[in-house]
């Protein structure tokens, strides 16, 4: 049974977009290995496996009481680990993901490829997986079974590829979490992460002063964009390491990435990089994140910005 | 309280990384090699969980090879007690193995708490932690910005996408640590001299192979050289048009 497990992530009762990436990178290794994707999802018990067929899922496993509405680690984990004798078992590369798939491949005994960013099966299933924040590439053979792998957010283009998609529920035994999530702290102001959303407008020290973040904050709240910073400004505490790209950061792979102000040290450089349009606004000609923007505009960001603003804001509207 | 950290000595963020002639790793050579960053965290954490006991031991343990006694020496100069080495000439891919050598290295110890960086910078596995955890059968929090330890439990904070998940959680436990959970200390020179007379054990890590098989290992493609579409607010109108018609990303 060369089936392909494709655990997805909900939030709040609404199956995260990200889901539909997982199900894809599931589908071309079950289409290689001759099997069925099994969707699991995790969750309240009200989850509904509705449209999942539509992204190439045979069959939908719900498993749901009240106490898994939160993310639940260990329960989570025993729960995907015993949905069924699965070879393959794909996952986003979420903050979620990033927790729970180590924990599959742990009680899975089996081989773990982490925040793959291609998967393809030639034979075997191949990975690419990126390595010091993006500087160098492996590809990989994934030889070991049962193998996990997680997929970077935004790197597979979900495609559609119509299924059954027949929903089952899956007994799940009551416990006790050993580590277990309390609360939900959720932020005044929802924010876009800058790791899922698909445009980023990102500041460094070119600002001069925190306070003039809200220059960027109008930017992206015209381009329905997310926030993200240098090294330099969380460094300095303007801004939450959350937001931070790069290295030590978060790598991100956005549609469409704005660099403002920033200069582009390697390791923020790095974190860029699979950015599909990278734009740089800084007042250096020489700054090294002109090498690798698409786009540059040379000057006084306190001017571009506002005017950039206003302008998107014409196209969105238009 | 007995605390235990597990590091990893990787390449400088700031290192520029060259493939090796095999094709199938980095030349390490001119390179700097330094404390993993998410490391520094969890033995400035448990170092202050230490304080705040006012009695315990910090043990620092890695699996890497012999260089990696100066990583573990960097920590001990922090101020951890005593070192382990699991020797090994290279660290598989595949996380499950370096996590069931650490995991069989901490599973006698009687550690109140084992910390750990959320993620290594060199491979961003973000997985030995949680995976010894796991085969250690212990409540784990990962990625943890905010801790709190008192009278045998904890209480962590992690950063989620559009929001943050408050765990509780009994000891012996296992957590990694995310950036802003605390400010490192710099080793005083004190502490450097001190450190080269604590104990530091090596013994063999004994490695499986683990389950990905490299293929090879490359710079990735350069991106191809954009343009400057001009100068200062004037060139808004240039940039529009080139990311509406030419990129189509607006």
């Amino acid at each position: 049974m060369p089936d392909v497990l494709a655990i997805l992530e909900q939030r709040g009762g609404t199956l995260k977009k990200v889901s539909h990436e997982t199900l894809t990178a599931a589908r071309h290794l079950a289409d290689g290995l001759n099997g069925e994707v099994h969707a699991l999802l995790i969750g309240a018990a009200e989850g509904s496996g509705d449209g999942l067929g539509a992204f190439g899922a045979d069959k939908v496993l719900l498993a749901g009481d009240e106490g898994l509405r939160d993310y639940q680690a260990d329960r989570y984990a025993a729960i995907a680990a015993s949905a069924g004798d699965y070879p393959v078992v794909v996952i986003a590369a979420t903050a979620l993901g990033k927790d729970l798939a180590p924990r599959v491949a742990a009680r899975l005994s089996g081989a773990l490829a982490a925040d793959v960013t291609e998967v393809r099966y030639e034979g075997g299933i191949v990975v690419t997986r990126p390595v010091y924040a993006g500087k160098a590439v492996y590809t990989l053979k994934v030889t070991g079974s049962p193998c996990v792998l997680s997929v970077r957010p935004n790197a597979i283009t979900p495609e559609q590829s119509e299924k059954a998609g027949t929903t089952d529920t899956m007994k799940v035994e009551a416990a006790e979490p050993r580590a277990k999530t309390v609360e939900v702290k959720q932020p005044e102001k929802a924010a876009l992460d800058v790791a899922e959303a698909s445009v980023v407008v990102s500041g460094g020290r070119g600002l001069k002063e925190p306070e003039n973040f809200g220059l960027l904050e109008d930017l992206a709240g015209a381009l329905g964009a997310a926030v993200g910073a240098s090294r330099a400004v969380v460094d300095a505490g303007w801004r939450p390491h959350a937001e931070q790209v790069g290295q030590t950061g978060k790598v991100v792979s956005p549609n469409l990435y704005f660099a403002v102000g920033i200069s582009g040290a390697i390791q923020h450089l790095a974190g860029i990089r699979t950015a599909k349009t990278i734009v740089a606004i800084n007042k250096d000609p020489d700054a090294p994140i002109f090498k690798v923007a698409d786009y540059g505009i040379v000057g006084d960001l306190f001017e571009v910005v506002p005017k950039l603003t206003e302008e998107i804001r014409k196209v969105r509207e238009g | 309280m007995k605390l235990a950290v597990c590091v990893k000595r990787v390449p400088d963020s700031e290192a520029r990384i060259k493939i090796g002639a095999d094709g199938s790793a980095i030349d390490g050579s001119g390179v700097k090699f330094v404390l993993n960053p998410y490391d520094e965290y969890a033995v400035e954490e448990a170092l202050k969980l230490k304080e705040a006991a006012g009695t315990g031991e910090v043990v620092v343990i890695s699996a890497g090879p012999d260089a990696a006694q100066e990583t573990i020496r960097t920590a001990l100069a922090m101020g951890a007690d005593r070192g382990v080495l699991l020797r090994c000439e290279t660290l598989p891919l595949d996380p499950l193995p370096v996590a069931k050598a650490l995991a069989a290295e901490l599973r006698d110890g009687s550690f109140d708490l084992v910390l750990f960086g959320k993620m290594a910078i060199d491979d961003s596995s973000h997985a030995v932690g949680t995976m010894v955890a796991e085969l250690l059968e212990l409540p784990c929090v990962s990625a943890v910005a905010h801790l709190s330890v008192t009278d045998g439990s904890g209480t962590a904070e992690r950063e989620v996408e559009g929001g943050v998940e408050v765990v509780e959680f009994a000891l012996p436990a296992v957590v990694t640590a995310d950036k802003g959970l605390n400010e490192p200390r710099y080793p005083a020179l004190r502490g450097i001299m001190m450190a080269k007379k604590k104990p530091l054990e090596v013994k063999e890590a004994g490695l499986e192979a683990g389950g990905l098989e490299v293929v090879s290992l490359s710079h990735p493609p350069e991106r191809k050289a954009g343009r400057i579409v001009g100068e200062g607010a004037e060139a808004v109108p240039a940039l529009i048009e080139a990311l509406k018609n030419e990129a189509k990303v607006l």
